[in-house]
């Protein structure tokens, strides 16, 4: 590997973890927020609802960025739309299936 | 080199532009997904079916878990820049960094059994409660991620890091690969903490 070549690589480390640094700061900054939204009292759809949004945004932070996924191949965000898939349906299968079966009683 | 060494450990299969690492770790985070998936389905069905579910919940203690949350995201920090380190080819930053978020996965552990032993002593167990059921296998099913992580980025920064000197490229796409699982644990605790910790009980006024 060349001199420049090199160097070039280097400053491609630097942009990185100067975007670390930012992530790391607004993922200390929702933390807070999360805990501060949990005593305004809301009623418990918002708080879930907001819950869940604060959530999102933090872990979307942490798999674009920390784990790269913002600059990924396209084999992986196959794998990542069809995990997503499967993740909804499973989280919402157990649920739907036992409302239909209270609506049936 | 041995007879049968695995092929595109470090450089890219042509039809997929991966190495073999990535994809494999990355259908393993997909198996992970479904795992901890179906326990928060778990959660969603009990939440929704039992008017007494959360009660319990007032019992967590929030600065402790809240704590955890700063602990766990510093250290996806620290393996961030470990594996920054390993592209720059700095072995001594390297080790640093490698070397804190092992550090404070242990500190995550170290709090994470204080909160367990005072529930134990308050007479709280998994048994205790549809609640406490929930709250102990989700939880403890991520300190043992938390543990494995450990283990593995133990291994790195020690005795695995050997490799730095015989392959440097293999050993920055392991310390990549066992940062994504390290990320990964960091993002379920993400919403652990809220669905856990904070949200109200459902039906506090029956």
């Amino acid at each position: 590997m060349s001199d420049a070549h090199a160097h070039a690589h280097e400053i491609d480390v630097d942009h990185h973890v100067r975007i670390y640094m930012r992530v790391f700061a607004a993922l200390a900054v929702l933390t807070v927020i999360t805990v501060a939204v949990a005593y305004l009292h809301l009623t418990t759809a918002a708080a879930v609802a907001l819950a869940l949004f604060i959530a999102t945004i933090k872990g979307s932070l942490v798999a674009c960025y920390f784990m790269h996924l913002i600059s990924e191949k396209k084999l992986i965000y196959v794998v990542m739309v069809v995990t997503v898939l499967f993740f909804f349906f499973e989280l919402l299968i157990p649920t739907i299936s036992e409302s239909i079966n209270i609506h049936a009683r | 080199m041995s007879a049968a060494a695995i092929p595109y450990t470090v450089e890219p299969r042509p039809d997929t532009g991966l190495n073999n690492v990535k994809i494999g770790i990355w259908l393993f985070l997909a198996s992970e997904v479904m795992l901890f998936g179906a326990l928060f389905a778990g959660y969603i069905l009990l939440r929704v079916g039992d008017p007494g579910f959360g009660h319990g919940s007032e019992e967590l203690s929030i600065p402790m878990a809240f704590v955890n949350t700063l602990v766990l995201i510093t250290s996806s920090v620290t393996m961030v820049m470990a594996w920054a380190s390993c592209m720059r080819r700095d072995l001594g930053k390297f080790k640093l960094y490698m070397g804190l978020t092992v550090a404070l996965g242990g500190c995550f552990m170290v709090i994470k059994y204080f909160e367990y032993t005072a529930k134990f002593h308050h007479g709280i167990f998994p048994s205790t409660s549809t609640f406490m059921a929930i709250y102990f296998t989700l939880t403890g099913l991520h300190a043992a991620h938390v543990l494995a992580g450990m283990i593995v980025n133990g291994y790195f920064w020690l005795p695995g890091a050997k490799m730095w000197e015989t392959n440097w490229q293999q050993f920055t796409n392991r310390v990549e690969t066992s940062g994504l699982f390290w990320h990964f644990v960091d993002l379920v605790w993400i919403f652990l903490f809220p669905v856990l910790y904070l949200l109200p009980v459902p039906y506090a006024h029956p």
